[in-house]
C-alpha cells in the first residue's frame, strides 16, 4: 500500500519544516544587534535622547538662570578631594555666571541631537532626489550636478560652512532659534552634494539591470521605477553615509560655537559651554571638561553606530 | 599623461572663479557695512561714508567684483578693513608659522600612524590591533580641540609640562604640532591598516611565501610596497584635515598664524583678509588633490588616468 499520508500529517510536517521568513532588513537589523559596540552607542543614543526630550521636567534648574553669589562651584564628588568649592544643589557644579552645569549639559544635548538630526533629514531628502535625478535622467540636471560638487569639492567642508553661516549670521535669519536655522542651512548647503553624488553612482549602476529594464518594459513611468525600484535597491550604502553624517552635524556645530560662531548665548550648546568656560580654564577645568566629555560620548556612540550599520548592510565590506 | 595633468591644472581657473564668487557674493550680500560693528557707538555717517569709498565698498556689488577680480589677476590681495594694511603683508606674516605648524603635524602624523597600521594589520584580532583600532576610531571622531581640552588640563595645567598658548619655543610647539598631528594621523592608521590586509591577501604574496623568501622581505618588498600606494590618496584628504584643524588649534593655542586670522576676520567681518585666505585654502587642496591624482597614476600602472 502506498503511503499516503492524511492533511493531519501532512499539516504537522509542514509546519515542523516551516521557517519564520526573514528579510534582507532583518537580517541586517540582526546582524546590528549582535555588533555589542553598536548597542552600547544605540544604548547611549537612547538615553541621550530621553535626556533631550525630557530636559524640561528632569533639569533641576532653569540652564539660563544665573545664580552669581554661586559661581564655579565644582561637581560634588570634588569634596571627597578636598574641594572647597561645591554645593549639594549643583550636583555638577556651575559655570562662571553661576548657571547649573547639570541643567545646561541637558539642554546642550538637547541641542546636539536637534543639530545631528535636522540638517541631516534636509540632506538626505535633497540629496537623494538629486542623486536620483541626475544618475536616472542623466542630460543636464546631470551635467550641473558634477559641475556644481567640482566647486564644492574644492573648497574644505568646515571651511564653506564657516563662510555661510558667519555670513548669515548678520542677517535676520541669524536670530532664528538662537542662531540654529543658520547652521542647519550652512551644514546642508555644504553636505548634501556628497549624498547626492554617492546616490547618483549607485543609480548609475543598477539603472541597467534586468529588474530595471523589465520595469520600463512593461510600462512603468521613471517615477514608479526610481521610487518602487531603484529607491529601495540603493537604500543601504545611504543610510550608512547618513548615519556618518549625523556625528560629522553635531562635531561641525561644535567647532562652529567654539570659534564663536556658532549658537548665540544664552542658549546652551555643548560646544557653546566649552567655549565660555575655557576662559576660566586653568582655575576650574570642570565647565569645560563636562561639556567636552559629553560631546565625545556622543560622537563615540554615533560612530560606533555608523560603524555596526556599515557591517550589518554591507557583510562584504567589513573591516 | 601630460595631457591630463594640463587640463587638470587649467581646471583651476574656473574652479578658483566659481570660489571667488560664491565668496564674495555671500559676503558681500549680506546687509550692513563693515564699519558698523560697534552699536554703541556708531561712526558718524560722514566718517563710514569715506571709509566705504575709500575700500570701495560704495560701489554696486558687481562693479566690486570686477574690481577684485582684475586686482587679484594683478597680484593685488586690497587692503584689509580692520587692520588698514594690506592682505598680502597680513598673511605673509602668517603662512610661515601655519606652514612650519602644518608640515611638522603631517611629518608627526606620517612617522606613528604608518607604523602603528601596519603593525595592527600583522596582527590583526590581538591586543596590538585592538589599540591602534581604538586609536583611529577616537582620533577620527572626537574633534581635536576636544582632545586639545584633555591633553591641555593634562600637560599644561596638572603637570604644568608645556606653556598653555604662544608660539616660538619648542615648548610651545609640541602641544599644537601633536593635536593638529591627531586627527589625520588616526585616518592614516585605519588607512594604512585596511590597505595592508588588502595587500596580504593578494597572490602575488602567496606567491613570495611560496618561493620560501622570508617574512620579512615578503613584508617589506611585496605587502608593503603595494600596500603604500593608496596611502598616497590621503594627502589631499590630509591637507584638508590640517588646513581646517588650523583654524581652531591656532585659535585655540594663539598660534600666530593664517588660520587664527581666519577666524579673527570671520569674526570682524574683514572681507578682503577672509576672499583672500578662502582663496588660498581652495588653491591648497586643488592642488593637494590634482597631485594625489598624478601620483596615483604613477605609482600603480594598473591605473589609467583619463
Amino acid at each position: 500500500m502506498a503511503t499516503t499520508l492524511t492533511t493531519e500529517q501532512r499539516r504537522s510536517i509542514g509546519s515542523r519544516l516551516e521557517r519564520k521568513q526573514r528579510s534582507l532588513w532583518g537580517d541586517a537589523l540582526r546582524r546590528l544587534l549582535r555588533n555589542r559596540a553598536a548597542v552600547v552607542g544605540l544604548a547611549v543614543i537612547g538615553f541621550a535622547a530621553f535626556v533631550a526630550v525630557f530636559a524640561g521636567v528632569l533639569a533641576p534648574y532653569d540652564p539660563i538662570a544665573q545664580d552669581p553669589p554661586k559661581q564655579l562651584m565644582e561637581p560634588i564628588w570634588t569634596k571627597a578631594f578636598g574641594g572647597k568649592y561645591t554645593d549639594p544643589a549643583f550636583l555638577l557644579g556651575s559655570d562662571a555666571l553661576g548657571r547649573d552645569m547639570l541643567s545646561r549639559l541637558m539642554y546642550g544635548s538637547r541641542i546636539g541631537l536637534v543639530v545631528g538630526f535636522v540638517p541631516v533629514t534636509i540632506i538626505f531628502f535633497i540629496g537623494m532626489s538629486v542623486g536620483m535625478l541626475a544618475g536616472y535622467l542623466g542630460g543636464w540636471v546631470d551635467n550641473f550636478l558634477m559641475r556644481l560638487t567640482d566647486v564644492i569639492y574644492a573648497f574644505p567642508d568646515l571651511l564653506f560652512v564657516i563662510i555661510i553661516v558667519a555670513m548669515l549670521r548678520s542677517t535676520s535669519a541669524g536670530d532664528v532659534m538662537g542662531g540654529l536655522l543658520v547652521i542647519f542651512v550652512g551644514i546642508a548647503v555644504v553636505n548634501w552634494v556628497g549624498l547626492a553624488r554617492l546616490v547618483r553612482g549607485q543609480v548609475l549602476s543598477i539603472k541597467h539591470r534586468e529588474f530595471v529594464e523589465a520595469a520600463r518594459a512593461v510600462g512603468a513611468s521613471p517615477i514608479w521605477i526610481m521610487t518602487r525600484h531603484i529607491f529601495p535597491n540603493i537604500l543601504a550604502p545611504v543610510i550608512v553615509s547618513v548615519a556618518f553624517a549625523i556625528p560629522g552635524a553635531l562635531l561641525t556645530e561644535a567647532t562652529l560655537s567654539f570659534i564663536g560662531i556658532g549658537i548665540k548665548p544664552p542658549t546652551p550648546s555643548l560646544g557653546t559651554m566649552i567655549a565660555d568656560g575655557f576662559v576660566v580654564f586653568s582655575t576650574t577645568p570642570w565647565p569645560v571638561l563636562l561639556p567636552a566629555l559629553c560631546i565625545s560620548v556622543l560622537l563615540l556612540a554615533f560612530t560606533f553606530v555608523g560603524d555596526g550599520l556599515r557591517d550589518a548592510l554591507d557583510p562584504r565590506s567589513s573591516t | 599623461m601630460l595631457r591630463y595633468v594640463i587640463r587638470r591644472l587649467l581646471l583651476i581657473i574656473p574652479t578658483m572663479f566659481f570660489v571667488a564668487l560664491i565668496t564674495f557674493t555671500l559676503a558681500h550680500a549680506t546687509p550692513g557695512s563693515p564699519f558698523d560693528r560697534n552699536e554703541n557707538k556708531p561712526l558718524p555717517q560722514a566718517t563710514i561714508d569715506r571709509l566705504n569709498r575709500y575700500y570701495g565698498v560704495d560701489q554696486p556689488i558687481p562693479v566690486q567684483f570686477v574690481t577684485y577680480i582684475g586686482n587679484l589677476l594683478r597680484g593685488d590681495l586690497g587692503l584689509s578693513f580692520t587692520k588698514g594694511r594690506p592682505v598680502a603683508d597680513i598673511i605673509g606674516q602668517g603662512i610661515g608659522t601655519s606652514a612650519q605648524l602644518g608640515v611638522q603635524a603631517l611629518l608627526l602624523a606620517l612617522a606613528f600612524s604608518i607604523p602603528l597600521g601596519i603593525i595592527s594589520a600583522l596582527k590583526q584580532n590581538t591586543a596590538a590591533d585592538y589599540v591602534s583600532l581604538m586609536f583611529a576610531t577616537v582620533g577620527t571622531t572626537i574633534p581635536s580641540f576636544v582632545i586639545a581640552i584633555f591633553l591641555i588640563y593634562i600637560f599644561g595645567v596638572t603637570l604644568r609640562f608645556f606653556p598653555i598658548t604662544g608660539w616660538g619655543t619648542w615648548q610651545n610647539e609640541v602641544m599644537p604640532t601633536v593635536v593638529l598631528a591627531l586627527g589625520p594621523g588616526a585616518f592614516l592608521t585605519r588607512i594604512t591598516r585596511a590597505s595592508m590586509l588588502e595587500a596580504i591577501k593578494q597572490d602575488y604574496v602567496r606567491t613570495a611565501r611560496g618561493k620560501g623568501l622570508s617574512e620579512r622581505v615578503v613584508v617589506v618588498g611585496h605587502v608593503l610596497k603595494n600596500a603604500l600606494i593608496p596611502i598616497a590618496t590621503i594627502i589631499g584628504p590630509a591637507t584638508a584635515a590640517l588646513i581646517t584643524g588650523s583654524f581652531v588649534i591656532e585659535s585655540l593655542f594663539n598660534v600666530p598664524g593664517v588660520g587664527r586670522l581666519f577666524v579673527i576676520s570671520i569674526e570682524q567681518r574683514d572681507y578682503p583678509t577672509i576672499m583672500s585666505t578662502t582663496m588660498l585654502y581652495a588653491f591648497l587642496i586643488m592642488i593637494a588633490n590634482i597631485t594625489v591624482d598624478i601620483l596615483y597614476g604613477v605609482l600603480d600602472p594598473r591605473i589609467k588616468v583619463a
